[in-house]
């Protein structure tokens, strides 16, 4: 099977280790997964901060690297999901043609975890690991894309790993995309209380699928000097590969 | 010209509030409190069924608005109530006052009412010569401290009970304590003269039933009653939205309602008044009038951002805010704070004054989920700020620098190329990003993924 991969702008940017970890999990499924060149950003940036017409610019982009073909996108990020699968069509509300392409572009794309356990029954591989891991559930991937399960059963299904549920998981960590920027002072005390809730897990690493999420976590497990791993679920499951 | 208007500093309010721990133990411990509460109920009942249920009677209302108020305006009058239109907040304050001018009132006992917070009812009885004395212990309690209400609900959510302590025994010269239950006894021997002596009591109202004309309040400490009845005078504030066609819709929001708010199963109270006191009858007011405020309703009922007056005040999207529960009500310099209360801020108070509360969320959308009457929060936060956009409501360097980021989005080549130029264009955003963000994110990879892979 071939896939194209989306590694998302942040993903390229600052965390290229997880678009190989990526990789390295889609091959051992047999899935043949390649980088579409020319691939930028989503346009989630610009929409969540209610910059239509910057949305509509990025959109076309990716609607014509990711339209050339058919296959299945996959792509390390809940949000960008989302951003591609449920805010594209309304993007293109007034333009019929582009429209249906978002809608057909958006019916093929998967964030990494759905696609890992519905498509390549990846919890079901006896991946290997250890230590105690707990999961930040983010919002678009549990709001948006409706992905609660995935990523628990694959962390569950690690040998060697004591997942422990994260208390109030699925509350916001503060990232909120350009809120980072706009509104420093109440994400970071967003974070700090996140932070709270990973160590009262006593988890040595906390893992979730969106790097804007972990990135505003790890700057918190930074400030406090805090000895907890932050990283994303595909580096977690690709150093566990049997 | 459209006269300048200070726009609200959301930032620094909410940069203040982060600092105040004592705040946000308080906050922590209510809203953890009542989304655990609202939780444990609604799984009692089918709650999506209701919302849907919820959802649709409020779409029906607001689509027919104008005929469902003329059905209730004729019930209530032939009810005996007397019937008022309030286009705005002077026109519902002048109103209310000739009322109470008319019957030579000086005092008033007040129930809870949102509404007559946003028409700033109190400040113009007061300056008046009116007395007025807010019942709801939480509203009791900001009166004392003449502070402003900072949940919709539960008024007085950002102090503790030491801090209302203290407050009583300054402002009410008894003891100090801070056990709840002695705190809220001298509330109510203090109350209880006052409710025995006013010769007026204003309530809101949760709905108003066109088929028969009534106002139904929602309360739980008796306080509502005691306004609503022992006084000869009643005066019912709400605004136009609140509207359900008949009583056999009100089971649907009495199953809702307490549920969304509290995480009661019901209030202690539920009143339902259908016009004064009639011969035979043994509480009531000898007199009802009930002021209907528009401030602005009538035009946003017509327009794109309808779905907002579905919403039947329960706080729950406050509870469930991540926001709201690190900086409080506050802080939003509005009279409704919290997902609806951006908003609805927005919407009745222009977006001059209340863009920055477009800042005031992630979109993380824990709002939509709770939502009882099912309105699309998160997505009407997003409209609004491509309005913002559209209307110049953002900053220049911003705006500069998503077009900048769009131009790079649409071209593969620039954007890769900037990116991997990221460690040379560093020094350059060091000037352009706000140092303290720019200090939260990771530098750059040496090798984007896209030129690892390649």
């Amino acid at each position: 099977m071939r896939v194209q991969l989306f590694a998302t702008c942040l993903v390229d940017t600052f965390y290229p280790q997880t678009g190989e970890a990526m990789v390295k999990l889609l091959r051992h499924f047999g899935v043949d997964a390649r980088t579409p060149r020319g691939q930028t950003c989503c346009g989630k940036p610009a929409d969540s901060g209610g910059y239509v017409r910057e949305s509509r610019e990025a959109a076309r982009h990716f609607l014509s690297v990711f339209g050339a073909n058919g296959d299945p996108i996959v792509t390390p990020s809940g949000s960008c999901a989302s951003m591609v699968k449920n805010h594209y069509p309304h993007l293109f509300k007034n333009d019929p043609g582009l429209r249906q392409k978002a809608e057909d572009v958006g019916s093929r794309i998967f964030e990494l975890t759905q696609f890992l356990v519905h498509v390549c029954k990846a919890h079901e591989t006896g991946f290997k690991g250890k230590g105690r891991i707990t999961y930040h559930a983010s919002c678009q991937l549990i709001r948006e894309l409706l992905v609660r399960e995935e990523p628990v059963m694959l962390l569950r299904s690690m040998q060697g790993v004591e997942f422990v549920p994260m208390p109030d998981a699925e509350r916001c960590c503060g990232f909120g995309g350009i809120f980072m920027g706009k509104q420093p002072e109440i994400s970071m005390a967003m974070a700090d209380e996140k932070l709270d809730s990973i160590l009262r897990t006593g988890a040595d690493t906390v893992t979730g699928c969106d790097h804007g999420c972990l990135m505003n976590i790890a700057d918190a497990v930074k400030r406090r000097g805090a000895d907890v791993r932050v990283t994303h679920i595909a580096a977690v499951l690709a150093e566990g590969l049997p | 010209m459209t006269p300048t208007v200070a726009p609200i500093d959301f930032r620094s309010n909410a940069a203040a509030a982060v600092q105040d721990s004592l705040l946000r133990a308080a906050l922590r411990n209510a809203t953890d409190t009542f989304a655990a509460k609202r939780a444990q109920a609604a799984a009692c009942v089918p709650l999506e069924e209701l919302r849907e249920a919820a959802s649709g009677i409020r779409s029906e209302v607001l689509g027919n608005l104008s005929s469902y108020l003329d059905r209730f305006i004729e019930r209530a009058s032939r009810a005996g109530a007397q019937v008022h239109r309030a286009a705005d907040s002077a026109a519902a304050r002048e109103t209310i006052f000739s009322i109470l001018k008319q019957h030579r009132v000086d005092k008033v006992v007040k129930a809870k009412s949102m509404v007559s917070e946003e028409i700033h009812l109190n400040d113009y009885l007061i300056a008046n010569g009116i007395r007025v004395v807010e019942t709801d212990l939480g509203e009791y309690i900001i009166q004392l401290a003449s502070e402003q209400p900072s949940h919709i609900i539960v008024p007085a959510i950002h102090k503790d009970r030491r801090q209302v302590g203290r407050l009583f025994a300054e402002k009410l010269s008894c003891e100090y304590s801070e056990d709840p239950a002695q705190l809220t006894k001298v509330a109510q021997q203090t109350l209880r003269r006052e409710f025995l002596s006013a010769a007026a009591g204003i309530s809101g109202a949760n709905f108003a039933v066109a088929e028969s004309g009534s106002v139904v309040l929602f309360t739980n400490e008796g306080n509502g009653r005691m306004c609503t009845t022992l006084p000869r005078l009643h005066i019912v504030v709400l605004s136009i939205e609140k509207i359900i066609p008949s009583l056999a819709d009100l089971p649907t929001f009495i199953r809702l309602l307490p549920r969304s708010a509290t995480g009661q199963a019901i209030t202690s109270y539920l009143s339902v008044i259908t016009g004064p006191r009639k011969l035979g009858d043994r509480t009531g007011a000898e007199e009802l009038h009930i002021v209907f405020v528009d401030n602005g309703r009538s035009s946003i009922v017509a327009g794109e951002y309808r779905d907002m007056l579905k919403c039947i005040r329960c706080g729950a999207c406050l509870n469930a805010c991540p926001v709201y529960r690190t900086v409080g009500g506050h802080v939003y310099g509005a009279t409704y704070p919290g997902p609806m209360g951006i908003i609805l801020s927005v919407l009745l108070e222009g977006m001059a004054k209340a863009h920055p509360l477009l800042d005031a969320t992630t979109l993380c959308g824990a709002c939509g989920e709770v939502c009882p009457v099912k309105v699309p929060l998160p997505d009407l936060l997003r409209r609004l700020r491509e309005r913002r956009v559209e209307e110049g409501f953002t900053p220049a360097i911003e705006r500069a620098g998503i077009a900048a980021f769009g131009r790079a989005a649409s071209l593969g080549g620039l954007f890769t190329l900037g990116r991997s130029m990221a460690r040379v264009l560093w020094p350059l955003m060091e000037k352009l990003i706000d140092p303290q963000t720019l200090g939260r994110l990771p530098k750059p990879a040496e090798r984007s993924f896209q030129r690892r892979v390649r």
